[in-house]
C-alpha cells in the first residue's frame, strides 16, 4: 500500500512538472508579444507607412522604402522559388519512393537546416563577388534560396493528402499521369499549397542574416535591382543596436509590423490546412 | 503513354535536381572561396585564440568554443522542457487545449529572430544584469559566474537560444510521440501502471526518435545568428563564465563580412562559415536518421502487429 501511493505520487509529480513545461515555455512567449505590441503600438503610425527613415535627431519618418524593399524581395524570390518549389513536390509526391526523391527529400531537408547566414556568404560569392556589387537581385536569390526547401516539403505533404481515389478516378478515365497530376490532384491540394506559400513567403520576410551581405541596406528609396535595397529587418536591426532612442521606437514598430504579418499568415495557414485534413478524413 | 509519363518524370524530376545542386554548390563555393586560409592556416585556425585581422593572424578557437558552448548550454535548458512540453500535449492535454496550446508552441518558431534578438537586447539583457548583480558573491567566487555583471554575454545568448529550440524540439518530440503504438500503453495501463510508468515505456519505444528531435534543435542553436549577436557581448574570448562576453562562429560572419577589406580577412570568415555548414550538415543528417529510423522500426512493428493477426485468424 505504501508503495503505490508512492508510485502515484510520483506520478502526480511527473504529470506536475510537464504542466509546468508549458507554462514556463509560455512565459517568453507573453512577454515578447507584450514587449512588441506595447512598444511597437506607441511608435507606430501612418508615418511609418508612408514616409522616410529622417536623420538622427530628427523626429518622425518612417520605413517606407523599407517596406518596399522587403515586398520586392519576397516577391522576386518567390518567382525564384515558386516554380523550383512546387515541381520538385511534385516530383517526391508521385515517385516518392525511388531513389531521386529520397535524394531531394535529403537535399531539402538539409538545406531547410542550413544557417541562414551561410546561405548569405554562398550568396556573396556566386551573386556579389562577380559584380563587385550588393543587389537587389543578390537578395531575391538568398531568400529564394531559402524559401525553395519550404515550398518543396509543403507541396508534397499536401499533395500525399489528396484522396487516393481521386487519382485512380482520373487514371481509370485514361488520363496520364502528367493529366492527373495537373487537372486532378494539384486543383484540389492548390488550397494548401498556395497557404504554404504564403506561410513561406512570412518565415521568409523575417530573415536578417542571409540579406547582410546581399541586399545590403539603403537610406534611400530604390526600386533597381542591381543597387543595394532596404528591407524592415535589416533596418531593424540597425536600428537596435543604434545609441539613438528615437531609432529603438522605430525599431520596436518594425518589430511589430513583422510580428504580425507572421501571425496572420499563420492563422491563415490554420484554417487552409484544417480544411484539407477534413477533406482528407471523409 | 508510358512515353509521357516519362515527361511528367524528367520535367519535375529535373527542378528536384536543382535542390540537390544547390546544396552541393554551397559545399563547393565556401570551400573554394576559403582556399587562402585554409592553405595558410591548416589546422591551427581551429586551434589559436588570436583574432587580429589588422595583423594578419587568424585563430577560430573563440568561435568555435562559443558555439558550441551555448549550444549545449542552451540545449541542456530547453531538451528537458521541450519533451515536458510534447508528452504533456500528446498525453495529459485536455482535448479542447490541444489544438490552441499546438498553435501557440508553432507561434514560439514563426516569430522572427531578429524580433527575439530586439526583446534580448532592451528586455532579456536589463534583467540578466539585475539577475548577475544580484547574485551572492560567494557563487561569484566560482569560474561559472567570474567577470564584472554587464548583461550582454553567455548566459542571455543561452537563455534567447533555448527559447528558441525549444518549439522545434517539443513539435519532433510530439510527433515521436504520436507514432509509439497506443497499444504499448494501453498494454502499460491494463498492467496497472500509472501514468508516469506508462509514459515511461512509450518513452523508451521513442529514445531514438527523441534523441533525433534533441539533435534537430542543436543543430537550430548552432546555426542562429541574429539573436546571439545581439546579445552575447561579441568578444573573441574562451571563458567558462557565463558573465563574460564571448563570440560565435554565425556572429563573427554576421559583424565583420562586410568589413573584411582583404582577401585572406574574407576567407578567413568563410573558412568560418565552411565549418558551420559542415556542423550543421552533419547534426542534421544524424537526427533525421534517427527521426526516420524511428518511423521505419514503427512501421515493421505494425507489419507484425498484422501479420500475428492474420496468423490469430
Amino acid at each position: 500500500m505504501n508503495r503505490t501511493a508512492r508510485r502515484k505520487l510520483l506520478s502526480a509529480v511527473f504529470v506536475g512538472a510537464c504542466t509546468a513545461c508549458v507554462l514556463v515555455a509560455l512565459i517568453p512567449l507573453a512577454l515578447i508579444l507584450f514587449f512588441v505590441v506595447s512598444q511597437g503600438i506607441s511608435a507606430l503610425n501612418i508615418e511609418f507607412f508612408t514616409h522616410m527613415p529622417t536623420p538622427v535627431g530628427e523626429p518622425g519618418g518612417g520605413m517606407a522604402n523599407a517596406i518596399v524593399g522587403t515586398l520586392i524581395l519576397i516577391g522576386l524570390g518567390a518567382v525564384i522559388a515558386v516554380p523550383v518549389g512546387i515541381l520538385s513536390g511534385v516530383y517526391m509526391a508521385e515517385y516518392s519512393g525511388s531513389r531521386l526523391a529520397g535524394a531531394i527529400r535529403f537535399a531539402a531537408d538539409t538545406l531547410n537546416g542550413v544557417p541562414s547566414i551561410v546561405i548569405g556568404i554562398f550568396v556573396y560569392g556566386i551573386a556579389v563577388l562577380p559584380f563587385q556589387q550588393f543587389s537587389t537581385l543578390a537578395g531575391c536569390v538568398a531568400l529564394g534560396t531559402m524559401m525553395i526547401p519550404i515550398i518543396a516539403r509543403t507541396t508534397e505533404e499536401l499533395l500525399l493528402l489528396v484522396p487516393a481515389t481521386m487519382r485512380e478516378g482520373a487514371l481509370a478515365l485514361g488520363a496520364t499521369r502528367a493529366r492527373a497530376v495537373f487537372t486532378v490532384i494539384m486543383p484540389a491540394a492548390l488550397p494548401g499549397i498556395v497557404t504554404g506559400v504564403v506561410l513561406a513567403l512570412a518565415r521568409i520576410a523575417g530573415e536578417t542574416a542571409p540579406l547582410l551581405f546581399t541586399a545590403f541596406n539603403n537610406r534611400f528609396f530604390s526600386t533597381r535591382l542591381d543597387q543595394p535595397i532596404a528591407s524592415l529587418t535589416v533596418q531593424v536591426y540597425t536600428y537596435a543596436i543604434s545609441p539613438y532612442e528615437d531609432w529603438h521606437r522605430q525599431a520596436w514598430a518594425g518589430a511589430l509590423v513583422l510580428v504580425t504579418i507572421v501571425l496572420l499568415c499563420s492563422v491563415l495557414s490554420r484554417f487552409a490546412t484544417r480544411r484539407l485534413e477534413r477533406m482528407h478524413a471523409r | 503513354m508510358r512515353s509521357r509519363d516519362w515527361g511528367l518524370r524528367i520535367g519535375t524530376g529535373l527542378f528536384g535536381l536543382v535542390l540537390i545542386a544547390i546544396v552541393a554548390a554551397i559545399g563547393l563555393e565556401l570551400s573554394r572561396q576559403s582556399t587562402l586560409s585554409i592553405q595558410k592556416f591548416g589546422i591551427d585556425f581551429w586551434r589559436t585564440q588570436t583574432w587580429d585581422p589588422v595583423a594578419g593572424e587568424f585563430g577560430a578557437f573563440p568561435f568555435i568554443w562559443g558555439t558550441l558552448y551555448s549550444s549545449i548550454l542552451a540545449l541542456a535548458l530547453a531538451a528537458p522542457i521541450a519533451v515536458g512540453i510534447a508528452i504533456f500535449i500528446s498525453e495529459f492535454c485536455p482535448t479542447w487545449l490541444k489544438q490552441p496550446l499546438i498553435f501557440l508552441t508553432e507561434l514560439l518558431a514563426a516569430i522572427p529572430s531578429i524580433v527575439y534578438g530586439l526583446w534580448g537586447i532592451f528586455v532579456l539583457v536589463p534583467a540578466v544584469r539585475a539577475l548577475e548583480v544580484s547574485m551572492p558573491a560567494t557563487l561569484r567566487q566560482l569560474p561559472f559566474f567570474s567577470g564584472p555583471p554587464l548583461g550582454v554575454g553567455m548566459l542571455s545568448a543561452v537563455l534567447i537560444l533555448a527559447i528558441m529550440i525549444i518549439p522545434f524540439t517539443s513539435s519532433v518530440s510530439r510527433e515521436v510521440l504520436k507514432a509509439v503504438p497506443v497499444a504499448q500503453r494501453e498494454a502499460a495501463y491494463a498492467l496497472g501502471a500509472t501514468r508516469l510508468e506508462a509514459i515511461r515505456a512509450a518513452l523508451f519505444y521513442a529514445r531514438t526518435g527523441i534523441v533525433g528531435a534533441i539533435m534537430l534543435g542543436f543543430g537550430r542553436a548552432l546555426g542562429e545568428t541574429m539573436a546571439v549577436t545581439m546579445v552575447i557581448g561579441n568578444n573573441p574570448q574562451v571563458s567558462w563564465s557565463l558573465f563574460a562576453p564571448q563570440y560565435t562562429m554565425a556572429a563573427v560572419i554576421a559583424n565583420e563580412f562586410t568589413e573584411a577589406a582583404d582577401d585572406l580577412y574574407l576567407h578567413a570568415l568563410i573558412e568560418i562559415g565552411l565549418v558551420l555548414f559542415a556542423i550543421t550538415l552533419i547534426v542534421n543528417s544524424l537526427s533525421r536518421l534517427l527521426i526516420w529510423s524511428m518511423a521505419s522500426t514503427q512501421r515493421q512493428s505494425s507489419a507484425a502487429v498484422a501479420i500475428a493477426g492474420e496468423a490469430a485468424a
